[in-house]
């Protein structure tokens, strides 16, 4: 079975371009030119200078031997959250950023949940002078403020998201609306794998990076160059998809998507799609998502704005559907723990998103020993104002 | 012969095609909303199956389509609702929704369901006209059903004349690039595009939508294609009638359309 998108943007079932006529042309466009564009020697020069420049790229691959010893294996984290901007979603705004450089592009919108995709894109827009709005769940502007700040004094414009949950999902569909009214001079730069063909797997490219890399570190610990198992976690799903891509055929090595639970997979506030999802469309792809009967998209929760989505992208759908990942789900209560034991293990503040994968190792078997490598997608300095709400409890 | 085709076949200008979202302002409002329009000289009546995420769709139509999930509306009601309506008119109905309904419901039982309802013809603007054809269109010819696929400023010709050639309904001519409901006045750029449009001599009729609101909009827009398509505008009238008022709203919005005052 391949994993890589056929022709038609579909990974096995899922996938595709359901999308209005109003989109039609620049999403024709996109997928006409991505491969090009991208594999150009002049595009590829650029992007490589400015991850490894500018980002700070190859992002560290740190054996956590604290965090190893507690959970009796070892276990390396690779350092997502020392990129510049604190996260992986850089990866995605630098090349996309140069794409649409090249088609010509003058005005860039962008949705975001925890405000990592808006402040990498603000950045970005700020470093190419090219005008830049980030829609943003009005909900989620009042839990990620400073965020928030640093998208404004990148001179980005933040409109927020007043539909529905005021979160991730809205923000996407406002974002959309904004695209559907500016087609000639608008690039969207969508921040996961998710949305019509070529996005999902455009951004899989981009952030591919990450397990690229992680297959060149490997080999300074252990005599592979890959892990037994690979942990991330999974709102829209571009840090997995990252990490999982340079290993998705070689099934020796098992891919763990961690999804957020919210409050507990059957609690009604959950965010858990693999479980309460079915086969749907959600922004122009067909998936899995949260959805009713009826097929109205359900509002789901998690203290995690990166993962308070009730979509995941086509090629999670796939890989779960076909076994070829597993899926867990974590709680809030149990991510924020996992954080605060990092935080005292090692001395790294994981971003809440991330917590969730640490959290997996309380929930999945592994042998003793076992190598394993988890995405630490992000930084936690964000969420702070949520941790410490639980600092006495912890 | 399909209502649709019948209609086009009679009518060949200043057809009014009114769209509403089923369940708003109140859960029942259906039928009395669709025999005032028949009534009051509507040609066409677009019932929209109210969505979560309407992502075509610009403010009034997002919150007329939350107010009546809030309502309750589901599609099984629904159905019953147009049922009821179909005995008390004989215009073509056409319901309008987002893929994904109908993906849930069952796209064959969804045709079986709508045709046994009285339905003549869908609008899904989020289902391409390329994965129709592959996967669809049998089944819909199979039950008579008819589509429209929308046309923008920015369609290539080429990809016109396919939507032409595949289409047995009208075709739907987004006005600008807008979502529904954004614009008010039509410019000189969008007649340049409603001639060229009129030029290419397409074989189905075509109606013109997003941004037509009133008397001025509405003719200026038939000036071009063969009727236009009212809803952001509709709706905002219905708003906050209450049930009784309904009548006198419909009757007084379509006077204005087409009189330019209210009856």
């Amino acid at each position: 079975m391949s994993y890589a998108v056929d022709t038609k943007g579909f990974y096995g079932n899922f996938g595709g371009a359901y999308i209005p006529e109003m989109l039609q042309h620049n999403v024709e466009t996109l997928r006409d030119r991505y491969l090009d564009i991208i594999n150009d020697p002049s595009f590829k020069k650029e992007f490589n200078d400015l991850l490894k420049n500018y980002v700070g790229r190859p992002s560290p691959l740190y054996e956590a031997k604290r965090f190893s010893s507690k959970y009796g294996a070892r276990i390396f984290l690779k350092r997502e959250d020392l990129n510049h901007t604190g996260a992986h979603k850089i990866n995605n705004t630098i090349g996309q950023i140069l794409l649409a450089e090249r088609l010509g592009k003058k005005r860039i919108i962008a949705e975001t949940g925890a405000g990592q995709h808006g402040v990498a894109t603000a950045t970005v827009c700020a470093l190419k002078n090219i005008e830049c709005i980030v829609y943003m769940g009005a909900v989620d502007i009042e839990r990620q403020a400073p965020n928030v700040a640093r998208m404004k004094m990148l001179g980005a414009t933040v409109v927020p998201a007043t539909s529905g949950s005021q979160t991730l999902k809205d923000a996407t569909n406002e974002a959309i609306r904004d695209w559907i009214q500016n087609p000639a001079d608008t690039h969207y730069i969508i921040g996961s794998v998710v949305g019509p063909h070529p996005y999902p797997d455009m951004v899989a490219r981009f952030q591919s990076i990450i397990s690229e890399e992680i297959r060149q570190q490997l080999p300074e610990y252990i005599d592979a160059d890959k892990p037994d198992s690979i942990v991330a976690c999974v709102g829209g799903g571009s840090n997995a998809a990252g990490a999982f891509y340079h290993f998705l055929d070689d099934r020796a090595v098992r891919l763990v998507a961690v999804e957020a639970a919210g409050e507990g997979i059957h609690s009604g506030r959950s965010a858990a799609t693999s479980v309460l999802g079915t086969e749907g469309i959600i922004h122009g792809s067909r998936t899995l998502l949260m959805q009713t009967v009826d097929g109205q998209i359900v509002e789901p929760h998690s203290i995690s704005a990166g993962l308070d989505y009730p979509g995941i992208g086509p090629l999670h759908a796939h890989l779960i559907k076909s076994g070829r990942a597993e899926a867990i789900s974590i709680t809030d209560d149990h991510a924020v723990k996992a954080a605060f034991l990092l935080t005292r293990l090692e001395g790294i503040i994981p971003a809440l998103e991330s917590a969730h994968a640490l959290a997996a190792l309380d929930v999945m078997s592994y042998r003793p020993n076992e190598n394993i490598v988890i995405c630490l997608s992000g930084r936690g300095d964000k969420d702070l104002a949520t941790y410490m709400k639980y600092l006495d409890k912890i | 012969m399909n209502r649709i085709n019948l209609l086009f076949a009679n009518k060949k200008n200043n057809i009014l095609n009114i769209y509403f979202t089923a369940g708003h302002p109140h859960l029942e409002d259906t039928v009395a909303i669709i025999q005032s329009l028949t009534e009051a000289g509507a040609d066409l009546v677009e019932i929209g199956m109210p969505y979560s995420d309407p992502l075509a769709d610009g403010p009034t139509i997002q919150a007329s389509s939350a107010q009546a999930l809030r309502n309750g509306m589901n599609l099984g009601l629904l159905f019953n609702q147009i049922k009821d309506a179909r005995t008390k008119s004989s215009i073509p109905f056409i319901m309008m929704g987002y893929f994904n309904q109908l993906m849930q419901y069952g796209i064959e039982r969804f045709m079986a369901k709508a045709k046994d309802s009285g339905v003549d013809g869908m609008i899904i603007p989020d289902l391409p006209v390329e994965e129709f054809e592959k996967h669809y269109k049998e089944l819909f010819d199979r039950y008579d059903m008819n589509i429209s696929f929308l046309i923008t400023p920015q369609t290539p010709e080429a990809r016109i004349r396919h939507i032409d050639a595949v289409s047995n309904s009208f075709i739907y001519m987004v006005s600008s690039n807008a979502i529904t409901g954004a614009k008010s006045n039509i410019d000189a750029e969008q007649e340049e595009y409603f001639t060229r449009i009129e030029h290419m001599k397409l074989k189905n009729p075509r109606l013109i939508g997003f941004g037509i609101s009133n008397k001025t909009t509405f003719d200026k827009a038939c000036g071009f294609a063969q009727g236009a398509i009212i809803g952001s505008a509709f709706i905002q009238t219905l708003d906050k009638a209450k049930q009784d008022e309904i009548k006198t709203k419909v009757n007084q919005f379509i006077s204005s359309v087409r009189n330019g005052s209210p009856a």
